[in-house]
């Protein structure tokens, strides 16, 4: 199948969020591939996701048990459940590798956590690198770096 | 209204046998005379050497809310130092770790100290001739903590000269860093990277408490650990269970498996769960290590350094290890709800690697602020902060497994589901809370 346009590319990640922002979680994770991690530094410019502390480093099936968690009748934490709203830069294209199928944007966000009276704003950057699987734009790693990684956070519950 | 100062009698009747007044939460009076006493008359934990391992190096931490510096003098020797300039009182450092070179030099005047303390020089000194200010508490230099002791690497300190000798005051507790030290071939524990910072609304007690609460896990955790379980019972025959599944699925054990792991308390409120086994026990064997370790230690003391699966052991008032994967909690206090809680990770020099990915994995899993399960647990805390401004019953129990001829700063094992470690906690809470009143 033809390349993805730069416009399917910015599309795809700002679908993400929309989907996020309407607790659309299963389809939000099958945008992942099978193989795929999503990562939240701990470190400012940390190269190493496993061997340093991470705030996040998880592969499917931890994606998977957060949103089954979610859904669980006895998860307190979701008692009143939080809500969350993207607001994106327009992401920006750093490369594009169509004979092997990849591509990596640069997203700068505001990203809003609220749980009953409580509403926290944290600004971060996303780096998506999206691959093709069978034609169809998919999320291979999504890394979330938070402008204040090393700060003391209250809960984070839901998805930057 | 001070009920509180200057009335030792109110804060003993806080802390009954089995149940404590709510006020030891919620109250700020209480956590100001904690900060001023209980943090000054116990050893608490600064830091590890290898934060600062050349001269001049130093490292920030508060003991209660004075902030102070763990520094590597040019003697090589590790100084704690109160991180205020005897001027006017300007933080000396605000990173939290540097190195200083051979001096600190203070950023508004440019007083300048040696890495001891001591001062060194003022700029137009002679504007201070016939002042009498080697008399001044500013003529002595930034004040260092009295009492330092660096433990195989492991740095506690002790403000006040009351209170009791490091030995004493750990004793036998000391087994568990033993433990988890001894866990590298050559006996040697290296800070691995930044602590993940995790603010909770509600007092450190709670967090202290809940290390040796084993009632809770299979309650609590059910929504993170449970779900965890469930959706791995889905994944296709023969697939190995992966290290996050091994990580989770011990906190969905039953009542039973707690019961049987046991509890030992010792003297000064030390104590820690799993004395016979623990959630730590059945982690995989990691490729090379036990060879590694034999080749160090002979095969029987590796095997009784790796058989030894504590779970989690308290050093009153506000430290928790965990021996098993080298990762240790700080519950730092910042006002009566308010508690900041460090989780650092430590990498073993000369085992491999993975063990570190392992330790990194549990701390993301547990201890971040983004964990599921560091999620289940403030949110009980939390509600009980909000819970405890009940007046109609002002009390919080810790009576399970209480027996009233119960011995008070003794050595003992018994079920792990007794919460003999919250009284041995709160027996001495009043003991060193009231030691300098
Ligand atoms: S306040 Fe430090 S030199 Fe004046
Ligand atoms: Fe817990």
């Amino acid at each position: 199948m033809a390349s993805p346009t730069d416009k399917e590319i910015i599309d795809f990640v700002i679908h993400e969020a929309r989907l996020l922002d309407q607790h659309r979680f299963e389809e939000w994770l099958a945008l992942y591939t099978d193989d795929a991690y999503y990562w939240m530094p701990l470190e400012w410019g940390q190269t190493d996701p496993k061997l340093v502390g991470s705030l996040m480093y998880e592969d499917k099936l931890l994606l998977q048990i957060r949103v089954e968690r979610l859904k669980g009748n006895r998860t307190f934490s979701q008692k009143p459940k939080s809500r969350c709203h993207h607001v994106l830069q327009t992401p920006q294209i750093d490369s594009r590798d169509d004979a092997k199928g990849e591509y990596v944007t640069w997203t700068p966000m505001h990203y809003i956590e609220t749980r009953y009276d409580d509403q926290q704003l944290y600004a971060a950057w996303a780096t998506h690198t999206l691959t093709l699987v069978g034609g169809v734009l998919k999320i291979k790693l999504k890394r979330v770096d938070l402008v204040n990684c090393e700060a003391a956070f209250g809960n984070i519950q839901l998805f930057m | 209204m001070t009920r509180y100062r200057g009335n030792v009698e109110a804060i003993r009747s806080l802390v009954r046998p089995a149940e404590v007044h709510r006020d030891v939460y919620v109250d700020d009076e209480v956590f100001q005379l904690e900060m001023e006493h209980l943090f000054a008359n116990t050893w608490v934990y600064i830091g590890h050497e290898s934060q600062i391992p050349n001269p001049g190096d130093y490292y920030g931490t508060t003991i209660g809310l004075q902030p102070v510096l763990m520094v590597r003098h040019t003697d090589q020797t590790v100084k704690v130092l109160f991180n205020r300039c005897p001027h006017k009182g300007t933080r000396i450092t605000t990173e939290t770790c540097g190195n200083a070179g051979k001096f600190f030099r203070c950023p508004y005047h440019a007083w300048s100290f040696k890495t001891d303390g001591s001062l060194l020089a003022i700029p137009l000194k002679k504007g201070y001739e016939n002042t009498g200010l080697e008399e001044s508490h500013a003529g002595k230099g930034m004040a260092p903590v009295r009492h330092v002791h660096n433990y195989r690497g492991f740095v506690f300190a002790k403000v006040n000269d009351v209170g009791l000798g490091f030995e004493e005051f750990f004793g036998d507790s000391l087994s568990s860093f033993d433990n988890m030290i001894d866990r590298s071939p050559v006996g040697k524990l290296e800070v691995a990277g930044s602590p993940l910072r995790y603010m909770h609304n509600c007092n450190w007690k709670m967090l202290v408490e809940n290390q040796t609460d084993t009632c809770h896990p299979m309650v609590a955790h059910e929504s993170s650990a449970g779900t965890a379980v469930n959706v791995w019972k889905n994944a296709p025959p023969g697939t190995k269970k992966p290290m996050a599944v091994e990580i989770f699925a011990p906190f969905m054990s039953p009542y039973e498996f707690f019961e049987n792991m046991g509890i030992r308390v010792w003297p000064n409120g030390h104590g820690h769960t799993g004395v016979h086994h623990s959630i730590h026990s059945d982690y995989s064997a990691i490729p090379g290590y036990f060879e590694k370790m034999v080749a160090a230690y002979g095969e029987e003391r590796a095997k009784r350094i790796l058989g030894e699966n504590r779970h989690n052991t308290v050093y009153f008032p506000n430290l928790m290890i965990k021996g098993p994967i080298q990762l240790i909690r700080l519950f730092k206090p910042i006002a009566a709800n308010k508690t900041l809680v460090e989780s650092f990770t430590f990498r073993l020099v000369d085992a491999p690697d993975v063990l570190l990915e392992r330790t990194q994995m549990y701390n993301r899993l547990i201890n971040a602020p983004t964990s599921v399960v560091g999620h289940d647990d403030l949110e009980m805390y939390e509600r009980a902060q909000e819970g405890l401004h009940v007046d109609a019953n002002q009390w919080v129990n810790v009576q399970r497994l209480y027996d009233s001829n119960e011995p008070v700063d003794v050595t003992a094992e018994t079920n792990g589901t007794t919460e003999w470690q919250m009284r041995n906690q709160f027996h001495a809470w009043s003991k060193f809370m009231t030691m300098s009143m």
